[in-house]
């Protein structure tokens, strides 16, 4: 039994060990020790999916989590989608799309559209409204969100062949 | 808000976390996918001394045959059962209820047992463990022990577990064949817990009468409902609208004192419960062979 402990994770490719409290979410462990601000936390208790990472390659809520529950864990952020300056093809599609205004849920949306893309390329209208069910804008009315997540689909789907 | 002080430990067996349980001397709690819990210590709602967490231990988390039906490890996230062919074969209705579990960022975490566990009410798994008969296997210091769906849920989020015991399996029997069924609910927004909601199966036997029925509700009462009523209604009555019609209503009546609060009123509650039984019954008769 500890109140401190030990988390290694690797993020976006890059090995960190800190020593925290156990009550530290992966959320603040993210911002907080590590410095990596993209990771947004809006509501924390899982409604509004700004937290949105990928651990172990599957979408979770970064706020609804210990950062300890992650140790020896693989996370991906959303600083983790751009190529050495160069956007990722879903980042270039929501700025080319609009599909963010003020930007706070975007962290989390990009996420769940990586998560969504990587298994599912070319899904369906109400495949994409199913996965991001979860995030909330309240800027964009997400009809430009849709178009986004179209976008991105077919930039992706070029890149591939 | 950020969650209160709390000691942690992650064992890496089933004894060991009993062990823990055991020796605690304040309040203990297990946490296994997180998604209740972490929210009610963000909140403060809860303030454990003790947070026993679950999901180190190997071997909690499968998807099996059983005899035909399905075993399935406490720690297996909804997504995994979401996806599952050997769920979408055995048990239909509890791959179609899933997807009615919040988002898919929350089922890549949330798991079978702890929303068992946690018994929400509101929540999918209570009512269709109850809908399907699942046998909720707990291991405790003095060895196993199983219990029927029906006897575990107690009121608002207890159930028949004690402090010191820990649900590590769901037994479930295979869906019958010729069975029908039906999931529905009412939410404010997809995704949200339901205002309420309904699991309901049904066997039709070759003339057309209803051989078995049940009818589970959630949403509506502190623990998932069984409508015997309305059940009994059902069995060796020719299926056909105007029965689903009587049944809803019945379900309706038997209602006294659904739950109230700012997103629903206890009246609209006992309308939907109403509604939605007609309607799955009707869906369940039409999937039944």
């Amino acid at each position: 039994m500890t109140m401190q402990q030990v988390v290694k994770v690797t993020v976006n490719g890059v090995s960190y060990e800190r020593n925290v409290e156990v009550r530290l979410t992966l959320a603040d462990f993210l911002r907080v020790e590590l410095g990596l601000t993209g990771t947004h936390v809006g509501c924390e208790h899982g409604v509004c999916g700004a937290c949105t990472v990928l651990m172990n390659g599957r979408s979770v809520r970064s706020c609804l989590m210990l950062a300890v529950q992650a140790d020896g864990a693989e996370i991906m952020t959303v600083e983790g989608l751009a190529d050495d300056g160069r956007l990722h093809p879903i980042q270039q599609a929501f700025m080319e799309e609009h599909g963010l205004q003020c930007g706070f849920c975007t962290p989390g949306f990009l996420m769940a559209v990586y998560e969504l893309l990587g298994s599912n390329p070319d899904p369906s209208d109400e495949e994409i409204r199913e996965s991001l069910g979860g995030q909330i804008c309240r800027c964009t009315g997400y009809q430009s969100i849709m178009r986004s997540v179209k976008s991105a689909a077919a930039k992706l789907a070029g890149a591939r062949v | 808000m950020k969650a209160p002080v709390f000691e942690y430990a992650a064992p890496q067996s089933v004894e060991e976390a009993l062990s823990l349980l055991g020796a605690c001397q304040g309040e203990s709690k297990i946490i296994a996918g997180g998604q209740s819990l972490m929210p009610l210590l963000n909140m403060r709602l809860a303030r454990p001394d003790l947070l026993v967490d679950i999901g180190r231990i190997a071997g909690l988390d499968y998807i099996r045959d059983a005899d035909g039906g399905l075993a399935i490890g406490a720690m297996t996230r909804q997504s995994d059962i979401e996806r599952s062919a050997l769920v979408a074969q055995r048990q239909p209705m509890l791959a179609a209820g899933t997807r009615f579990i919040a988002h898919p960022q929350i089922r890549n975490r949330g798991t079978i047992g702890g929303s068992i566990s946690h018994a929400d009410p509101a929540a999918v798994y209570p009512a269709l463990a109850v809908a399907l008969d699942m046998q909720i296997e707990v291991a405790g210091p003095a060895g196993h022990r199983s219990v029927d769906a029906a006897d575990f849920f107690i009121t608002y989020l207890t159930t028949a577990l004690e402090p010191d015991e820990i649900l590590v399996e769901l037994r479930l029997p295979g869906f019958p064949p010729r069975a029908g069924w039906s999931f529905k609910e009412v939410s404010r927004r997809h995704g949200d817990f339901a205002l309420a909601g309904v699991a309901a199966t049904m066997e039709v036997d070759s003339s057309g009468v209803c051989s078995f029925a049940r009818i589970v509700l959630f949403g509506v009462a502190a623990v998932p409902l069984r409508v015997e009523a309305a059940e009994q209604l059902l069995l060796g009555s020719k299926v056909e609208q105007s029965l689903f019609e009587e049944a809803g209503a019945m379900t309706s009546d038997t209602l006294d004192e659904p739950l109230s609060d700012i997103h629903a009123s206890a009246d609209y509650r006992r309308h939907l419960a109403g509604v939605l039984t007609r309607r799955a019954l009707a869906e369940a008769a039409g999937r039944a062979a």
